[in-house]
């Protein structure tokens, strides 16, 4: 406990100690540790480090055959319905590091040393004197770069590193080309076929009961030789379908109450929407069959199909584009022309 | 047992010069380089003291340095690139079909590398033990007042540390170009097209054009493994610097004041338990990702913008988020043909923020209102300061809530409620039972202030009914020994600031009388209902009474059961209830 090795005794200003009730009493006296003062229960605690020390070894002995023993890929070992090579490697080599870590904590707990040391604390300022020398040495630095003084100099500086933002955020141009008229066209147009999500067939009106929900597809996102749309790439396809995608839903004609213009966007009962979700951008997959409200399972958002897509509940704020259809001659259904508002979360250029 | 043989470990005498060893050597040649011995001197034998809730922050840092390993493993294998592939691995369900080169090799490294899914699930447990740990560890530092000079940078560099974990968990399980994280970045660009005039110059710059584009991928992978990866060892690094600077706050104590530290030394017992603790909390990260299973990327498919699973969930940290954009209504304001989305805007981007800074200024807060400018280096209990625990306690509330928020599905589905109804009620909670919480805390504190002057002054209960003459019963009550009492004293007393009356020589109210009335008012709300340690006169008094009680008894030459408890008896070592 004489093992102070700063001795730079601070006068406490925390509490003046006539008004401490009670006493700081000091540190209590050591007490020994078993450990301490019988051999038997040191050398005890010596062969239980020891021996965890050898646990951790055999376990990592453990990974190692394990790591070649247990098979992955196409046909895995598998040991009670798990992958027996993550199991086993994760278990040995969980171990190995345990072991390690409770033998080292049980060395230091049982026969370390564990005499209590005080130390004292130093204020984190540094001496008065050491803040002046700083202080006289800035100003007389300052001083001797005359930037106080030469305004014109120091204006000019100011100016040109200022200046020198500009390339970093210029340079940052190019990140990405800019919005343009994007976010408000998508890949719909007059006489596309509205193809089903996954095959890409197309849908006949016949296809659809009362009640049925359908995600639909542009076709030119299915491109074939028979429907002449160009091939896409990757990235093309993957925006294309985050704003072209669509939900398909037949109702009686008679519950459909459309708003001025959008009388003759349904077909016999079947309306299309988009399938992307005005809040943030979520496929909205979740439908309520008798009452054609449609829930978006990020936020659940709700929104009526009956009724021009309207918000019925949830953070959304704007409608459910709705994209206007009919039949072509073959009874399938086709865009009448492309969304006539941009489809999905809003953004600050658009009304 | 006696007590003259001691274990060699505890010298009792002073280590001498031996001759120089193999290590004095070494020393030597790296002290004439780089002459760290001056350094070394000081800090080999550094006090650090002793507390489980000192713990926490270890956690974070070891997992931090499991993050680094694991994460180092995982490069090897990972391909940043959105182009598109087939996969060709071993996962049956998933071969032949089209998707990005993250995902395949995401899969590949799931189960075609051996020890890659271990790998990928440490990761992942670790990643969010670190974010844990970093949480609790800053409500423990809350709650004990441990922010207060001269620590207040370290307060703030912690909750740097916090916001850029989570950014940097993000940007992690996106990376695998799954359905899930393909739906929590589209969720991000809904939020960044959000901004006002900025917004879809942002989503466009960000994605390196439209949503989903082929850019986003590897440069969150450059933010995830290099450029938050770097401020956060910075970071990290500045944090214990200072530390060590600063030296650890301890508990008060029998002989721990303000002025000193008392503990082990770093070397060898700190250092053996601080070591011995990192790979504990390796092997335990090691054991849940070997029998865990976290992120199954393989049962979500490829990112496909036009699907996504019921039930999506992003990662448990970024809960509040996702809570904030489910309960918020839909409020979007057209105005000069432009669109203000507050229905995203205010609770994906500001909100969050708010709620952090609240946190994070109010150790200032209170710096100014109690116009403290003495160093801290005791800790508080939390009862101690029941404003402050209040407030946490009223924070804490509101991320609970706001997490319950962001699982309204769920919660509807395991509770049979109505989706709805649990939203509006969110709605409203969100305002109503922080402050209710507050209001509770606040009392619940006082009340276990008063119950430790109760303790100081007529001393614990000991549980022995006592039966007077008359036939009355009263609990005997004893003193609490001298450690605890001072425990229990070893505090500051609140002083309420009053600058409200402060004129000057013609009456005229100082300038800065309204800001000074606003503190005094903020005083007297934080501290004016807590009850104070007692006096040196009403601890003698209390004693006096204690005494006084005795002699009453004083012709009685026996007493009931429980005998040795009644103060006439010396308790030296009866057993003792509780642990008094």
């Amino acid at each position: 406990m004489s093992d102070n090795q700063d001795t730079l005794p601070e006068i406490s200003t925390n509490g003046l100690p006539a008004e401490e009730p009670i006493a700081n009493p000091g540190l209590p006296a050591h007490t020994w540790r078993p450990t301490d003062i019988d051999p038997a229960a040191e050398k005890r605690a010596e062969r239980q480090v020891a021996a965890l020390f050898g646990i951790s070894m055999i376990s990592t002995v453990l990974f190692v055959v394990a790591f070649f023993a247990f098979k992955v890929g196409d046909e895995p070992t598998v040991v009670g319905g798990f992958g027996a090579s993550t199991v086993a490697l994760g278990l040995t080599f969980g171990i190995a590091l345990l072991a390690i870590g409770v033998g080292v904590i049980q060395w230091a707990r049982k026969l370390m040393g564990d005499h209590e040391i005080v130390e004292m604390r130093h204020p984190a300022s540094s001496s008065p004197e050491d803040r002046e020398v700083t202080l006289t040495q800035l100003a007389q630095g300052l001083d001797e770069s005359g930037i106080g003084r030469r305004p014109l100099v120091r204006n000019t500086l100011l100016g040109a590193v200022g200046l020198l933002g500009v390339p970093m955020i210029v340079a940052l141009r190019d990140l990405g080309p800019l919005p343009g008229d994007k976010l408000y066209h998508t890949i719909w147009t007059k006489g596309m076929r509205v193809v089903r999500d996954v095959v890409g067939t197309p849908i006949h009106v016949s296809d659809l009961q009362i009640g049925d929900l359908l995600n639909g597809e542009p076709e030119a996102l299915f491109p074939s030789e028979e429907n002449g749309y160009p091939e896409l790439s990757g990235v093309d396809s993957q925006i294309a379908k985050s704003k072209g995608a669509v939900i398909l839903h037949r109702m009686e004609p008679s519950e459909i109450t459309p708003s001025k213009g959008r009388e003759n966007w349904s077909v016999q009962g079947i309306v299309a929407f988009s399938k992307i979700c005005t809040h943030v951008g979520c496929p909205i997959s979740l439908n309520e069959q008798q009452s054609h409200h449609l829930l978006c399972p990020c936020h659940q958002s709700t929104f009526d199909l009956a009724d021009n897509g309207r918000v019925l509940f949830g953070p959304a704020a704007r409608s459910l584009p709705q994209l206007p259809i009919e039949v072509d001659d073959e009874g399938y259904l086709v865009a009448q022309s492309d969304f006539t508002e941009p489809v999905g979360p809003s953004f600050w250029e658009r009304d | 047992m006696s007590f003259d043989k001691v274990a060699n470990t505890n010298a009792k005498t002073a280590a001498t010069a031996r001759k120089p060893s193999r290590g004095a050597a070494a020393v030597e040649w790296a002290d004439d380089r780089l002459g760290l011995a001056t350094l070394a001197k000081k800090q080999l034998r550094k006090v650090f003291p002793d507390h489980w809730s000192f713990m926490l922050g270890e956690i974070a840092l070891w997992s931090f340095v499991v993050l680094l390993v694991t994460g180092v493993f995982l490069t090897l294998w990972f391909k940043p690139s959105m182009a598109e592939v087939e996969y060709m691995g071993s996962y049956d369900q998933l071969r032949g079909i089209h998707m990005s080169e993250a995902y395949a090799s995401t899969l590949d490294i799931s189960f075609d590398v051996r020890g890659g899914l271990l790998l990928r699930q440490m990761h992942h447990w670790s990643a969010m033990l670190f974010i844990a740990a970093m949480l609790v560890h800053m409500m423990r530092v809350f709650l004990t007042g441990a922010f207060r000079k001269p620590r207040e940078l370290n307060w703030i560099i912690g909750g740097t540390l916090i916001l850029l974990g989570i950014v940097e968990g993000f940007a992690g399980y996106s990376l695998p170009d799954d359905l899930l994280s393909g739906t929590g970045l589209r969720i991000a660009d809904g939020l960044v097209k959000a901004t006002p005039v900025l917004g879809s110059y942002m989503s466009f710059f960000m994605f390196g054009g439209e949503f989903p584009g082929d850019d986003i991928i590897p440069r969150l992978y450059t933010v995830h493994v290099l450029l938050i990866p770097a401020l956060l060892l910075a970071l990290i690094g500045a944090h214990m610097l200072l530390l060590v600077y600063h030296k650890h706050t301890q508990w008060p104590g029998p002989g721990r004041t303000n002025d000193n530290v008392v503990g082990y030394p770093l070397l060898p017992v700190y250092m053996a338990k601080a070591g011995g603790f990192f790979f504990i909390v390796f092997g335990v990260t090691a054991l849940m990702g070997g029998l865990l299973s976290i992120n199954p990327v393989w049962k979500y498919g490829p990112y496909d913008p036009s699907k996504v699973t019921a039930g999506s969930q992003p990662d448990w940290y970024m809960g509040i988020a996702e809570g904030l954009l489910r309960i918020m209504p839909g409020w979007e304001t057209h105005i000069w043909g432009k669109t203000i989305s507050w229905n995203v805007f205010l609770p994906g981007q500001i909100a969050p923020i708010v709620l952090l800074t609240m946190v994070l200024a109010w150790p200032f807060l209170e710096a100014w209102v109690t116009g403290d400018k003495r160093v801290h280096h005791l800790l508080q209990r939390p009862r101690n300061a029941p404003t402050r625990t209040a407030f946490l306690a009223a924070m804490i509330t509101v991320y609970g809530l706001l997490w319950a928020a962001g699982g309204n599905d769920i919660l509807a589905v395991k509770f049979h409620q109505s989706l709805e109804m649990i939203s509006y009620f969110m709605r409203g909670a969100i305002f109503v039972i922080p402050p209710i919480v507050f209001v509770i805390t606040r009392r619940w504190c006082i009340s276990l202030q008063r119950h430790d002057n109760e303790t100081l002054l007529h001393g614990y209960e000991t549980g022995v009914i006592m039966r007077s003459p008359e036939g009355g019963y009263t609990e005997r009550h004893l003193p609490v020994n001298e450690e605890r009492a001072y425990k229990l004293t070893a505090r500051d007393r609140d002083e309420v600031y009053d600058g409200a009356g402060e004129t000057d020589a013609n009456g005229v109210a100082a300038p800065d009388s309204r800001v000074k009335r606003l503190r005094s008012r903020l005083s007297t709300a934080m501290f004016v209902n807590n009850v104070q340690k007692p006096t040196v006169e009403e601890l003698e008094d209390g004693h006096h009474h204690a005494e006084h009680e005795l002699e009453l008894e004083e012709g009685l030459d026996h007493s009931a059961d429980g005998h040795q408890f009644d103060g006439r008896h010396s308790i030296e070592g009866e057993p003792l209830r509780g642990g008094h």
